[in-house]
């Protein structure tokens, strides 16, 4: 069994571990160290210790057989209705630098009905080869037959990384197949890189609502899988001129399973732009006072082709519907411009929003926290400054 | 109906905060909370006992003090709790956890239902619910807002994804994961207070759940953490000066420089 424990006539007291503890189980019994319940042996400690009087003990893993053989570098072509989402075409821009730091091939994994149009984009996009999956009982995303699909190709094929966007999709579908092949499965990555010596993904990933990041490797299984967050990286510039190659999947119907059906989709009315999908958000809080007041959040919105989003408040008084919520118990996202507008910044909030490129606060308190993380601020009247903001960019994108 | 809910006891965010010098977070007296997405989780199993029948219990994984919680699921209304927990569950990722959990739920006989919350605010990844389903082969539906329908042998929810609903149906036994849109939890009664008070928790270890150890722990966990830093400090932004054009202006010309808009 694994453990982690202090060497107690090595420790020094400085307390060193207690502050690297992102847990906040480490603390100090008559000047030696004690790691308490809790820990979730992240080795935060062993590295922070100047003394190295914490060690972690690990039982070494056997190499899975397979690993010597894994090859290529993989991304969950995702669609609806045979649109692929955006996410898709950035991770092909990053699996392909991954790709070639690897020196591998780059594939799309594309499952649906009658998809076989959408190959030549993916291939502009980084794809050297497309996996194609047609049939139509693959039409309609479904946990099952898609997991099934795609962990028997895995077996057969042996990437060495397959990436999924995390979208409502890739968070469902990537776990129940990590699970399937007992890999590892990192969720939500920001930063994905190959690691020169060990020619190990990196997996870095925000937890604690951003306030921490960590580092995640896997080691000893095969595939190395990740979610990586919408919007984080960036897309190639298409090159229509690519070709890639497609390898046509095997669907075998009579093992599919279809537990679950999807019987409708009912689309949100009045959406034109998703919270998901925007590179500009405009999100509305308490300081609106009142639900008709988000008309302004709605124009200002609508003038910058940008979603509606709002604080957890203005959600839980019933001044909009549950869908629009940003922060840690609704959505993160990551747009390009996110504009809070009469939001103080809650920690709650901020866990949702705070990667995002440019924040723009408006409120009228200056000590309002939402000021600490914005790019620009405006101290003011939002029933003054945004109708205002509304009609300058207007005039500025008709020029 | 036999309903099981998997909880896990985070720390309380609200109660958490940055060390400005050292950029840290200052966890010390923070206090623990149930998940918060796994309230609604609980809420929604008591809610199917009192309109179907059957029972409700919650389990989690985690160190003792996580009995707490699992009392507090009691308090609000669930019939009984397990803690699973051993030191050899200590620094499970989600694969470790979810083969936990699903050991748990077979050591008490299966369920027609389990329930999760979406994700759980410390980790934030979502992975636990479906990993808990591929464990036990049973399907599983994410983001579920609603049920609209259940009976012994079938279950039909609504589905929150980008840009609209789905409705989706499947088989018994199933496994949901739960939003915040799906009810209002309640708060625990002062019976069921005084109940949980007397109820022990029982405790199951990895002997008890007759788990496989190199599937448990950080020895069952494929991934693993090298590395934990805090993120970099926003730089410091601009207070945009003048009246309310000038400000307006401002922003439309700082904006067009990033090529934003």
């Amino acid at each position: 069994m694994a453990n982690i424990r202090v060497i107690e006539n090595e420790c020094v007291g400085c307390e060193a571990c207690v502050d690297a503890c992102p847990f906040g189980v480490v603390s100090m019994s008559n000047g030696i160290a004690v790691i308490g319940e809790g820990c979730n042996m992240c080795s935060a400690c062993v590295d922070a210790c100047p003394a190295g009087a914490i060690v972690m003990e690990k039982t070494e893993q056997p190499v899975q057989e397979r690993e010597e053989e894994a090859s290529g570098v993989w991304v969950f072509a995702e669609q609806r209705g045979g649109k692929i989402a955006g996410v898709v075409h950035e991770l092909l821009g990053e699996g392909k630098k991954l790709a070639q730091a690897l020196g591998q091939p780059l594939a799309a994994v594309l499952l649906g009905s009658d998809v076989s149009s959408r190959v030549p984009e993916l291939a502009a996009s980084g794809a050297d080869i497309v996996y194609v999956a047609d049939h139509p009982s693959l039409a309609m995303f479904s946990d099952d037959p898609y997991a099934d699909v795609f962990a028997r190709l895995i077996r057969e094929e042996k990437p060495d990384i397959v990436l999924f966007g995390a979208t409502s999709t890739g968070r469902s579908l990537a776990p129940r197949i990590a699970a399937r092949l007992k890999t590892g499965l990192t969720a939500d990555c920001t930063g994905l890189s190959i690691d020169p010596e060990s020619r190990l993904l990196l997996q870095t990933r925000p937890a604690f609502g951003g306030n921490i990041m960590a580092t995640i490797r896997c080691r000893y299984r095969k595939p190395q899988m990740a979610t990586v967050r919408p919007k984080v990286m960036k897309r190639a510039t298409p090159d229509t001129s690519r070709v890639a190659a497609v390898r046509q999947v095997w669907v075998d119907v009579d093992a599919l399973r279809m537990r679950v059906k999807i019987d409708e989709f009912i689309e949100e009315a009045g959406e034109v732009v998703n919270l998901e999908d925007a590179d500009i958000i405009v999100s509305g809080g308490r300081g609106l006072g009142d639900p008709k007041h988000f008309s302004l959040i709605e124009e200002l919105a609508r003038t910058l082709g940008g979603a509606v989003g709002a604080s957890r408040a203005a959600v839980d008084a019933g001044w909009i519907p549950y869908s629009h919520q940003v922060g840690q118990t609704g959505k993160t996202v990551c747009p390009k411009v996110y504009i809070a507008v009469g939001i103080s910044g809650a920690i709650q909030h901020l866990a949702g929003m705070q990667s995002s490129d440019i924040i723009v606060a408006i409120n009228k308190n200056p000590d309002a926290p939402i000021f600490q993380v914005a790019t620009y601020g405006i101290v003011g009247d939002l029933f003054q400054v945004v109708p205002k903001l509304t009609e300058e960019f207007r005039r500025a994108m008709a020029e | 109906m036999k309903v099981i809910v998997c909880i896990k006891q985070v720390p309380d965010t609200t109660e958490v905060k940055i060390d400005p010098k050292t950029n840290t977070l200052i966890r010390e007296g923070v206090p623990s909370i149930i998940n918060p997405f796994d309230t609604y989780a609980i809420e929604e199993g008591i809610r199917l006992k009192e309109t179907y029948g059957g029972t409700v219990t919650v389990i989690s994984m985690g160190p003792p003090q996580v009995k707490e919680s699992l009392k507090e699921a009691i308090a609000m209304g669930a019939d009984d709790a397990y803690l699973l927990s051993d030191r050899a569950f200590a620094g499970s990722d989600t694969l470790a956890t979810s083969y936990t959990l699903a050991s748990g739920v077979r050591f008490l006989g299966g369920a027609d239902l389990i329930i999760c919350g979406k994700q759980a605010i410390d980790g934030d990844t979502a992975q636990v619910g479906p990993g808990i389903a591929e464990e036990l082969d049973i399907p599983h539906i994410t983001y579920v807002k609603k049920i609209r329908q259940i009976d012994n042998s079938r279950i039909v929810v609504e589905r929150m994804v980008e840009g609209g609903i789905e409705v989706a149906s499947t088989t018994l036994p199933a496994l949901i994961t739960v939003v915040k849109d799906i009810n209002q939890p309640r708060l625990p009664s002062l019976k069921g207070i005084m109940r949980a008070k007397r109820t022990e928790i029982r405790v199951l270890g990895a002997f008890d759940l007759g788990v496989d150890q190199t599937r448990t722990g950080l020895d069952g966990s494929p991934t693993e953490v090298i590395k934990i830093f805090t993120p970099e400090v926003r730089a410091k932004g601009e207070m945009l000066d003048g009246d309310v054009e000038q400000q307006a202006r401002t922003l439309v010309e700082r904006l067009k420089e990033a090529r934003v808009i």
